[in-house]
């Protein structure tokens, strides 16, 4: 470290501010880094470990000490299938850093409950943030929250799009004792089996999507359906999966098949045309992203919606979509049903806050995406303040069974036996007369955080220790 | 046994389809021998000029929603719609046939830029080099186009008339229950007469023999006189035209995204190679065998015999072939194979 | 001829071992991104081996360094923590595995050969991804668990216990020990590739590159040659997987895809194919660019260009943001075009070329005070 300032002095780009001296290769160095520098310089260059606590005579990584700031890492995929979700999540983090700031009309600051936010970023320090690409891979995402920790000094990370990548994140994030505010993930395992102590889940999961839909298929489509389950191949499809099949069974439903499907076969038709004779009258889609936008669309060109089966119309479910999602399978979603972690259509008090941010700013509605970082950033935030420090586990505890409301998706917990949300859940479906492009989600029902909770003991996992 | 038969469409839809994809690989790598990474971003920017032109078509008036207040949602119709109706309904619903013809210039000028500004000084470097550039064209191509249009998939829908089912099986008179899509049954009649169109142009006229025996020897052929060279231009814009067309049709089967090109990349070497190289009857073969194949794999009775066989059988039945038959299926000796 | 090389290596490696102190002046003097520079340059390296070496392509070798990362994990879980033995086993399966694989697609050459090593290494992601999901853990990643029944240095870990992870004899292999840790195999691995290079073995590489036919003709088989350097380039990517996991425990099957045997061709291809050092170099472009130019946003932008006028910013940070942080693709793209277009031969044909103009430069100016004193 000691090395890198002088080497960064040299370079010809070097600007002197207040905080210290910014340059080309190494854009962050403000007072704290450099003091770190400093430290590692006293301590010896030998073996300057990053990970090895206690380096710099604080008890915790990126311990910020007395610096006038301290850095967030919003870890978001910016390349591969999820880009765009990716963008849309940065969009939301940078306007969380300008609410937490005090910059801008605070958002949701002013319908959070409780608050212990001041406005003034956290205990008082600015924030700051540096972003990186997960490329929606768990090793390009570990990469890059590596050096969020190892370098940019960053207290916390957050975001990302896949279960996966979330997984590998949070496992990271324990071993370095950082915390880690997960962004989209939806498989069970994320809570579940492969909870972690540093990890914290706000999105909801595929066991809470089964059991919001149960009510409204049993409402819409009754209690004697066979269905026809399509699986992306993988461990977030097969907790979806089986979490949908346990809910429709348990209406009385019957499951005629299950079959795997390869991520991004693109062509699905060897898939559905086992559907089309099988005597299934539903088909269920357990596919994310780009799997199911082309599935959707490629069952509706073989016909399946304009089917009868056993005397009923041939319905096709999505457990898991998003607006993004609905945009790209343009008409084929209309009718759609299939459940959501949000909607900016939301009426409440504090999704209109954020909507009415985000859209000033950026000119179009926030995805769901967007609306759980936000929410992850400040929730992250808040805590610090609640525990009057940013020493993890206090933080942690801080977290752990915070109860909070004013955020969209009504009165939330943070449960701390698995940090798993339990909040309300949208079912939605795919708008057929839409009043504007941004329109295209029908909320048909907002089922109680009470319907969807459950043991966390059914799914195993150990949280491991506050001290990493 | 509907179900087999069910299967055997699938097989032969998607047979022809890795054929179509191919065919334009098979000129550029098969024949001209440039080992073409940017294969499938050709492909991408064929299905992108599709979706240009749904943009161009349904440019709209914007119709502000005033109920939302926080930012600008409109309801958007179409300036067709609004000085022609129903035809320009009509115009807008037939976007992806008429794209088949907005592409053609679009691709034929994408190939000869492409072939004189960059390929043709890359015909004597090493393979290693084609890689490289090719290679970096496609991302350079796709990043441009997630630039403008975003990563995520846009909806190209086939015209309605065409969005149903075919009763095949009534037709042949067997179940009633066989149905299959009238997209599907044109791609593949689509690819048929693309690939028959091909062939002939290459097997049949003066021109085709040129530039087949300026592959076997490319000096001999220049030194009777033949401006060798703007052949090749000629075929590159070919392929570039036929993987562009091909582009344009898959719209409606999978909507479009910038990434939709890599996702056909390796399959097309693997058709081209295992068809054998610089033999086009061997790539239609090999997309035809590699689909049908896909398809009894994908089969449930299949899999629960042999779990995961969906997943590898392309790649298996590639190395089994490469091992049965030293060049592919009928690939020529001594292509490629140093 | 051998002095030479030692002294060769002898620079490599103190560049190498130096890294941590100057490789801060580009960004680059973190812990994680030094590791990719090791491993990756090593698994180039190997590559080189068979493809620099014998010409031979193989789109496949990224199945061999997910083979090295499994075992290695499994070695974790079932042997000890101790990072030798992953090591060891590591390269030793993923040989094991090359000689498969290689016995059979090197009775094909050209093209031919390397779609048959594709289609092996995209069996090994497809199967790794799914179906061997008890064995890999799918699309999460093999890691470590609290129950792993570690035969040496106890079994399992105390409810609420940490997990334990990777050292080499007690020594902690996080941070910049795991750097040292890669960074000295790196320099063993770039030694055996210099001798091999210079040794009769490699003679005879060469000479399957220039002309296998010939070769043929006179009455030399040439296959086990070829056949030992696919497995010992396999063994360099299973020993480059292997300390993927022992600086960072997990293994992803996304390791094996196609995409990530490419990377290793295009690190080749943009350092210089045949080229010792060729390979090293470009690992360490490409790893520099992923996790720098992808780090870039528009206030970190912003931020640089703030010498610039004001309406000049205003103009030029939006198109240079055009080509970072979401759009780090296409620099690298533009990379690999500008490169191929006026380095042929790849990074390393650009020092030679530079070399030679200062050289010429030299001796133009020796020539010329020479003609001078003849006067």
């Amino acid at each position: 470290m000691f090395f890198k300032q002088q080497a960064g002095l040299h370079l010809i780009l070097k600007m002197s501010t207040k905080q210290g001296v910014k340059t080309l290769g190494d854009m962050k160095v403000n007072r704290r880094s450099f003091m770190k520098g400093t430290a590692v310089a006293a301590a010896g260059v030998a073996a300057p470990s990053f990970f090895t606590r206690n380096a710099w005579g604080a008890d915790f990584v990126n311990n910020p000490g007395d610096a006038k700031s301290v850095t967030f890492g919003f870890n978001v995929p910016q390349t591969g299938a999820y880009a765009d979700e990716g963008a849309d999540e940065l969009r939301a983090y940078k306007l969380a850093v300008k609410h937490l700031n005090g910059e801008g009309d605070g958002g949701m600051l002013n319908t959070m409950k409780p608050l212990s936010l001041k406005g003034n970023g956290v205990l008082g320090k600015k924030i700051e943030f540096v972003t990186g690409d997960t490329q929606t891979k768990s090793d390009a995402a570990r990469s890059s929250a590596k050096r969020m920790i190892e370098k940019d000094g960053a207290l916390m990370i957050t975001g990302g799009s896949s279960s996966g990548v979330a997984i590998a994140v949070q496992n990271l994030c324990q071993e370095a004792g950082v915390i880690f505010m997960a962004g989209l993930t939806h498989s069970n395992d994320t809570t579940g089996k492969d909870k972690k102590r540093y990890g914290f889940r706000h999105f909801f999961n595929a066991y809470m999507s089964g059991a919001a839909l149960g009510p409204v298929l049993k409402e819409e489509m009754g209690t004697d359906r066979r269905a026809y389950h399509l699986t992306a191949d993988y461990t977030w499809g097969w907790t979806q999966e089986e979490s949908i099949k346990n809910t429709t069974e348990a209406l009385g439903w019957t499951t005629v098949n299950t079959v795997k499907t390869p991520v991004g076969a693109g062509d699905f038709s060897q898939y559905i045309t086992p559907v089309l004779n099988s005597g299934a009258d539903v088909l269920i889609l357990n596919h994310y992203g780009k799997d199911m936008i082309n599935s959707l669309t490629q069952a509706v060109q073989f016909g399946l919606r304009d089917k009868q089966v056993n005397g009923k119309q041939f319905e096709i479910i999505v457990p898991l979509f998003s607006r993004l999602m609905a945009q790209g399978a343009g008409d084929n979603i209309k009718g759609i049903l299939g459940s959501t972690n949000w909607n900016w259509a939301l009426q409440d008090a504090g999704s209109q806050a954020f909507v009415k941010s985000f859209g000033q700013e950026y000119g179009f509605p926030p995805s769901q995406a967007a609306h759980t970082c936000y929410v992850q950033a400040l929730l992250y935030a808040n805590a610090c303040e609640m525990a009057g420090s940013f020493y993890p586990p206090e933080v942690i505890k801080a977290l752990e069974g915070f109860e909070f409301d004013g955020m969209g998706n009504g009165k939330t917990l943070y449960r701390a036996e698995d940090h798993q949300c339990f909040k309300d859940v949208l079912v939605v479906r795919g708008n057929q007369n839409p009043s504007s492009q941004f329109d295209l989600l029908e909320i048909v029902k907002e089922v109680p955080a009470e319907q969807v909770t459950y043991d966390p003991a059914i799914f195993g996992g150990e949280l491991g220790p506050y001290k990493a | 046994m509907e179900a087999v038969f069910l299967q055997l469409l699938n097989g032969l839809d998607k047979g022809g389809a890795y054929a179509l994809i191919a065919l334009g690989l098979t000129l550029i790598f098969g024949t001209l021998g440039v080992v073409n990474f940017a294969h499938g971003a050709t492909f991408m920017i064929g299905s992108f000029c599709a979706v240009t032109l749904q943009k161009l078509l349904t440019m709209s008036q914007k119709v502000r929603d005033e109920s939302v207040t926080f930012f600008e949602a409109y309801k958007e119709v179409p300036y067709l719609e609004i000085w022609f109706g129903d035809t320009g309904r009509a115009l807008i619903d037939w976007t992806v046939p008429l794209a088949l013809l907005f592409s053609i210039p679009i691709m034929l000028a994408f190939g000869y830029i492409m072939e004189r500004g960059l390929i043709q000084r890359f015909y004597k470097r090493t393979h290693a080099e084609q890689i490289l550039v090719t290679f970096g064209l496609a991302i350079v191509l796709q990043e441009l186009v997630k630039a403008y249009f975003g990563a995520n998939p846009i909806p190209t829908p086939a015209p309605d008339i065409v969005s149903g089912s075919a009763h095949v099986g009534a037709w042949l008179g067997m179940s009633d229950a066989i149905v299959y899509p009238w997209w599907r049954l044109i791609y593949f009649l689509f690819a048929a007469i693309l690939i028959g169109g091909v062939f002939a142009f290459l097997n049949m006229t003066t021109f085709g023999m040129v530039v087949r025996a300026g592959m076997a020897d490319r000096e001999t052929v220049g030194l009777i006189g033949i401006d060798i060279d703007k052949k090749f231009t000629i075929v590159f814009g070919i392929a570039a035209v036929v993987t562009g067309l091909a582009g344009v049709m898959y719209t409606p089967v999978l909507p479009p995204d910038y990434h939709i090109g890599m996702e056909f990349l390796v399959l097309s070497f693997v058709v081209v190679v295992v068809g054998g190289m610089g033999s086009l009857r061997g790539a239609v073969a090999a997309g035809f065998l590699l689909g049908i194949l896909q398809s009894f794999a994908s089969m449930t009775e299949v899999k629960s015999i042999l779990p995961g066989i969906d997943q590898i059988i392309i790649y298996l039945v590639a190395v089994v072939i490469l091992l049965v038959r030293p060049r592919g299926l009928m690939g020529r000796e001594g292509v490629m194979e140093d | 001829m051998q002095m030479k090389d030692n002294i060769l290596v002898a620079i490599f490696a103190a560049v190498i071992l130096t890294m941590p102190i100057w490789a801060g002046a580009v960004g680059a003097g973190y812990p994680d991104l030094l590791q990719k520079f090791a491993i990756f340059g090593l698994f180039a390296i190997g590559f080189n081996i068979l493809f620099g070496f014998t010409g031979y392509l193989s789109f496949g070798h990224a199945a061999f360094l997910g083979v090295g990362s499994y075992t290695a994990m499994w070695s974790f879980k079932l042997l000890s923590m101790n990072a030798l033995p992953a090591v060891i086993l590591a390269t030793l399966l993923s040989g094991i595995f090359a000689a498969a694989i290689g016995f059979v697609a090197l009775r094909r050459s050209g093209i031919y050969f390397s779609i048959l090593t594709l289609a092996f290494a995209q069996m090994c992601y497809n199967l790794a991804y799914s179906v061997l999901t008890p064995v890999t853990m799918g699309e999460t990643g093999l890691t470590l668990a609290a129950d792993d029944p570690r035969i040496f240095g106890g079994a399992g870990v105390e409810a609420g216990g940490a997990l334990p992870s990777p050292d080499f004899f007690g020594l902690s292999l996080s941070g910049y020990n795991g750097f040292y840790f890669a960074a000295i195999i790196l320099v063993i691995g770039f030694y055996i590739s210099v001798r091999l290079y210079r040794s009769s073995f490699g003679l005879m590489l060469l000479a399957v590159k220039s002309n296998q036919n010939r070769m043929n003709y006179t009455g030399l088989n040439t296959k086990p040659y070829l056949l030992s350097a696919f497995v010992i380039s396999g063994m360099y990517a299973g020993l480059a997987g292997a300390l993927m996991v022992v600086i960072d425990p997990l293994a992803g099957a996304e390791r094996m895809q196609w995409t990530a045997s490419g990377e290793v061709v295009l690190m080749t291809i943009l350092g210089g194919v045949g080229t010792l050092l060729g390979p090293f170099i470009g690992a360490v472009t490409i790893k520099y660019f992923e996790n720098i130019f992808s780090a870039f946003n528009d206030a970190v932008l912003n931020q640089i260009f703030d010498f610039l006028p004001d309406f000049i910013q205003v103009i030029w940070v939006p198109f240079a943001s055009l080509f970072v942080g979401k759009g780090w693709h296409l620099t690298l793209g533009v990379l690999f075009m500008l490169v191929v277009i006026f380095l042929p031969g790849g990074a390393m044909e650009g020092f030679r070329l530079l070399k030679e103009k200062l050289f010429k430069k030299n001796e133009d100016a020796a020539e010329t005070a020479k003609a001078g004193g003849t006067e």
